[in-house]
């Protein structure tokens, strides 16, 4: 087992397509570690029976799906208490296409209830702790899936990320995530959160399993309107050097609100290597991306105020009848089944939306986005990549933040603009700080995967982080 | 910034029950949080035109042809409530 | 004061595609609930919406038929509120960049043309099995999801006969288009009424209501009488009218307020997010205008220019496009009658025959009013006679010369026979006579009068009034 573990998901691949290990070893090996998952970072694991995989190109390696992805028969519940133990009738095209590729499912992951978190403390289902140091958070809100990953429960898991929730649960966990360019990967069978930033990804160990992991993912789905054929095939990363590559620093990574010195430390530290590796360093000006957090504030709740309107206790999920008809039923049913940070939400985005503050808010929110989407294309005429720290500090204790909503919404300062200007951008580890991993971020134009992931590669092969401490 | 009524107003249109004590709590809350929003009140904005789909492809259409529907078992199995083949729910205005 | 009504009318039509709106389900009449649904018509959760190609291409055919402006680009909003038949809690409908604009149909104004989602049907049944002594409803989502246009006309009607006959070209128009049942009673098309009145005169709009549930052409005009009744009433007595939705109750006749689905009546649209702008290509144009029949308007056009018929018959022939392609088939037959001649015929004498009908079920062939109104023109037959035996052909069909033969309507030409009847008429009206002789042409009116009597009507009465003149050498 052990050497087992060691291995990435590509080389486990490898391995079973060569025959040194079968399917049914790596299934039987895994599933017992997920089984004895002691992070919460499982809601479900598949039975004990190794399911028939053709190895294909993913070579039977399972993986992990965030609670939030339907698969048939399966519970899909986003973390949430109004969809316990819901079985969809239907499979996610993202986990399709997966399983379609050779890795079988073995088991839904922890979430921040509808994605809305960023500690995996609004899971109804209790939160996950971080294989780092289990008093603290994992991130979130794919917060199972990414200590899951780190500490070795599964080869390999997606997420989802809509502010952020895909690289800054890989950074708190020290794993990589990929959060791809808006309409990469279908978004069909993914419970909803806020629908223009929502984004299916991998979180994995290394870039190389993100690489292949998200070349399986990928594609036009005639089930999501919102979804386009990536121009390129997706590449395993091969580059060893960042010659000729300009990376821009944001002229505000320093003087972010509640940015912790040692990350900016690391930053630092990754910034001299790429140098080293042959990479231009210079700052750039996104003078929109601070307003990025009140932007996302107003429209994905807004969104997610429409989407959740569909639990509402009569087709299927909790319904709690109150004795005075269908409107009591409806309140009852959403106060009882949607969690605080969820009611929050809505109301807040039911409240953007509502007569008389729809100019004020989502309108202006969205012109913002406009902005920020115009301040990275004018960057990226100067430099191939823009780079930041993925989160302003390392994992934070369970609790530190839930009281205040906005400090843990300021969690997100560096993830959000991505997101809004629908541009890919990957999480890598690149060090510790106060012995916790901190994360260091690369976002490029709209399908630059190939090369987003090549400059990783070539960094965390330069960085040599190491995380088979957390997987023992 | 948001006061007791527009908080119960809201929670109305988003058939939310509130407890008293939550009402004072959410309106703290929303107001702590639009007070962040409220920067974005003071860019410039005039003639910005505001971003629904930042990626611009249009007329993502399906032929019309049928697909297999669901079957009703199934569907009905997931229901709370089933009455009369269909999902029962209190009659509006009950 | 007298009040003048201002109406609007606001149609839903269900569009005859094969699936619905935003999902592969087949659209179903009549068949066991809840057996066409799938994951996105019944918004579970995780679905997506992915647009009906067909039912652009309908809402193309009918904002080309109505003259409207096609948008080059238009999108989806949601329209956010609560209710059963409901089930994403929005409906995905159009808003502020509707599919057309503009655009009329005779002379009333088309304001805007759009697609949207048609909900789920709510079924009342009655005391819940679950909940003791609460009220329950049963949800069936077969109809969720069903293509619709919502086609909105400006206030430009003035009365409810008005609004009931542009309904009732408006559905013919759908029909031609193919692109709906157009079955009120089924629900297929559903009209509501925007209705108001302002005094006489006077340019300002008053206080609208928006009057619902009037599922026939009848109801359609009773509910709007009803309703500007109401209002003239409340104005008269010094009260005022309230903006608000009435449901009319055909039964009673009555308008009552119908409870909001949302109180608060706030929608919170905003531009769906889950699918793309509709840009419509040249290619989309080109291919539903290929599809448009010849309309109403169209075919009065051409009645007027090409047949040369008074504006009045070419539109009553074209609004009621049974009666125009009964009218083409007897002028196909006709050989040589005058079009003018066969259209008063057919609008005239054989329309108010038949009634609503389709003359082409009644029992009149073609054939046979065509060789009637050659019988009329050859003199063979007069006018009068002529429509006795239309009478006779609406009620049991046949040839009209074995009727004029069986009945003896022939026109009776010079000859002695009628000679003999203006004799005896004469004879029969000495004073009259007298006068007649003494220079009072006027007189020979009771004269006449017998002849035709004798006759029944089958005399031609320029050819009785020169021999009674004669025979009394006036
Ligand atoms: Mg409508
Ligand atoms: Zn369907």
């Amino acid at each position: 087992m052990s050497d087992l573990l060691a291995l990435t998901a590509a080389q486990l691949g490898e391995r079973i397509r060569a025959g040194d290990v079968s399917a049914a070893e790596a299934w039987t090996a895994y599933r017992e570690r997920a089984a004895g998952d002691e992070l919460n970072a499982f809601l479900w694991v598949a039975g004990e029976a190794p399911p028939e995989t053709d190895g294909g190109p993913l070579g039977g390696v399972p993986f992990a799906a965030k609670d939030l992805f339907c698969v048939r028969g399966v519970p899909s519940q986003a973390g949430s208490r109004i969809l316990e133990d819901y079985r969809p009738p239907y499979t996610s095209t993202a986990v399709e296409r997966i399983v379609g590729a050779g890795a079988p499912l073995l088991g839904k992951t922890n979430q921040d209830e509808f994605a809305m978190g960023s500690s995996n403390e609004n899971s109804a289902f209790g939160p996950v702790l971080n294989p780092w140091d289990r008093t603290r958070v994992p991130g979130g809100s794919s917060g199972g899936s990414a200590a899951a990953v780190a500490a070795g429960l599964v080869p390999w898991a997606i997420g989802t990320d809509t502010g952020g929730s895909i690289r800054q649960p890989a950074a708190l966990s020290g794993i990589v995530g990929l959060k791809p360019t808006y309409g990469a990967v279908s978004r069909y069978g993914m419970i909803a959160f806020a629908s223009s930033l929502d984004q299916a990804g991998p979180l994995t160990r290394d870039v190389t399993d993100a690489a292949l992991l998200f070349g399986a993912m990928t594609g036009r789905d005639p089930c999501d309107s919102t979804s386009l054929e990536h121009p390129e095939q997706i590449q395993l990363p091969t580059a060893q050097d960042l010659n000729g590559i300009r990376l821009g620093v944001p002229d505000d990574v320093e003087t972010a609100e509640g940015i912790e010195a040692g990350v900016l430390e690391a930053f630092r530290e990754t910034l001299r290597q790429a140098e080293a590796l042959g990479a231009e360093v210079e700052t750039c000006s996104l003078p929109h991306a601070r307003h990025g957090i009140a932007a996302y504030y107003v429209i994905a709740p807004a969104e997610a105020s429409s989407n959740l309107a569909r639990f509402d206790g009569v087709r299927y999920g909790l319904r709690v009848d109150g004795e005075q008809g269908l409107t009591a039923m409806y309140e009852k049913t959403r106060r009882q089944g949607f969690g605080e940070e969820v009611r929050r939400r809505i109301m807040l985005g039911t409240y953007a939306l509502s007569a008389g503050y729809y100019d004020a808010y989502y309108g202006r929110a969205q012109r913002v986005r406009t902005k920020i989407a115009d301040d990275f294309r004018a960057a990226f005429e100067r430099f191939d990549f823009v780079v930041t720290p993925t989160s302003p500090g390392v994992a934070f204790p369970l609790g530190a933040k839930t009281d205040d909503p906005l400090s843990m919404y300021l969690n997100d300062f560096f993830t959000v603009p991505m997101p809004l200007a629908g541009i890919p951008a990957i999480s890598i580890p690149n060090g510790l700080s106060e012995g916790l991993p901190t994360g260091f971020q690369i976002a490029g134009p709209a399908f630059s995967e190939n090369r987003i992931l090549d400059a990783a590669f070539a960094l965390e092969t330069a960085i040599g982080f190491d995380g088979s401490a957390v997987r023992a | 910034m948001i006061d007791r009524a527009e908080v119960l107003h809201v929670a109305r249109l988003a058939r939310l029950e509130l407890s008293g004590e939550e009402v004072d709590r959410m309106a703290g809350e929303l107001s702590a949080v639009l007070g962040h929003i409220e920067k974005i009140s003071e860019l410039d904005l005039e003639g910005v035109a505001p971003t629904s789909h930042v990626v611009e492809v249009a007329n993502a259409l399906r032929p019309d042809e049928p697909r297999r529907c669901l079957p009703r078992d199934e569907v009905l199995a997931a229901a709370p409530a089933v009455a009369a083949e269909g999902f029962e729910v209190p009659s509006p205005g009950a | 004061m007298t009040y003048e009504p201002v109406i609007g009318l606001e149609i839903h039509v269900q569009l005859r595609t094969r699936t619905k709106m935003f999902c592969g389900c087949e659209l179903s009449f009549g068949d066991p609930p809840n057996t066409h649904t799938c994951p996105v018509c019944l918004g579970l959760p995780g679905s997506l919406p992915v647009a009906n190609e067909r039912a652009i291409h309908f809402g193309l055919k009918i904002g080309l038929a109505l003259g409207c402006d096609l948008a080059p680009r238009s999108i989806f909003h949601r329209k956010n509120y609560f209710y059963p038949d409901l089930p994403k809690g929005y409906q995905i409908s159009q808003y502020d960049e509707p599919l057309c604009r503009g655009g009329h149909l005779g002379d009333v104004r088309i304001h805007r043309v759009h697609l949207e989602e048609d909900a789920a049907k709510l079924v009342h049944v009655g005391e819940s099995g679950r909940i003791h002594g609460s009220d329950s409803s049963v949800v069936d989502f077969n109809r969720g999801g069903t293509p619709l246009v919502e086609i909105v006309s400006e206030p430009d009607l003035r009365s409810p006969e008005q609004a009931r006959e542009w309904l009732v070209v408006l559905r013919e128009t759908l029909r031609q288009l193919e692109v709906s049942d157009v079955n009120m009673e089924e629900g297929s098309l559903r009209c509501d009424a925007n209705v108001s009145v302002r005094p006489e005169g006077t340019t300002e709009l008053g206080t609208k209501t928006e009057l619902k549930n009037m599922n026939s052409f009848r109801f359609v005009e009773r509910g709007i009488r009803a309703e500007i009744e109401r209002q003239v009433a409340l104005l008269e007595g010094g009260e005022s009218v309230v903006q608000e939705t009435l449901h009319f109750d055909p039964q009673s006749g009555t308008l009552t307020p119908l409870r909001s689905k949302e109180e608060a009546h706030d929608y919170r649209y905003f531009p769906e997010p889950d699918l793309v702008p509709v840009a419509v290509t040249p290619e989309m144009t080109e291919a539903a205008r290929a599809e448009l029949p010849e309309l109403p308007a169209a075919r009065a056009e051409r009645y007027e220019a090409d047949l040369a018929l008074s504006a009045d018959s070419a539109h009553a022939l074209a609004f009621r496009p049974e009666l125009g392609r009964y009218f083409e088939a007897v002028l196909a037959d006709a050989d040589g009658a005058p079009a003018q001649t066969v259209a008063n015929w057919v609008t005239g004498e054989l329309a108010p025959r038949v009634g609503d009908a389709d003359p082409a079920e009644s029992r009149v062939e073609p054939g046979a009013l065509a060789r009637l109104v050659a019988m009329v023109g050859e003199r063979t037959v007069t006018a009068g006679a002529a429509r006795q035996v239309l009478d006779r052909l609406v009620a049991e069909g046949g040839d009209p010369a074995a009727i004029v033969e069986a009945e003896g309507l022939g026109a009776l030409g010079g000859g002695d026979e009628l000679a003999e009847i203006v004799r005896a008429a004469v004879e029969a009206n000495p004073d009259a006579a007298e006068k007649v002789r003494s220079g009072k042409g006027q007189a020979i009116g009771p004269i006449i009068g017998h002849v035709m009597r004798e006759t029944r009507g089958a005399a031609e009465a320029g050819e009785v009034t020169r021999l009674v003149r004669e025979q009394l050498g006036a």
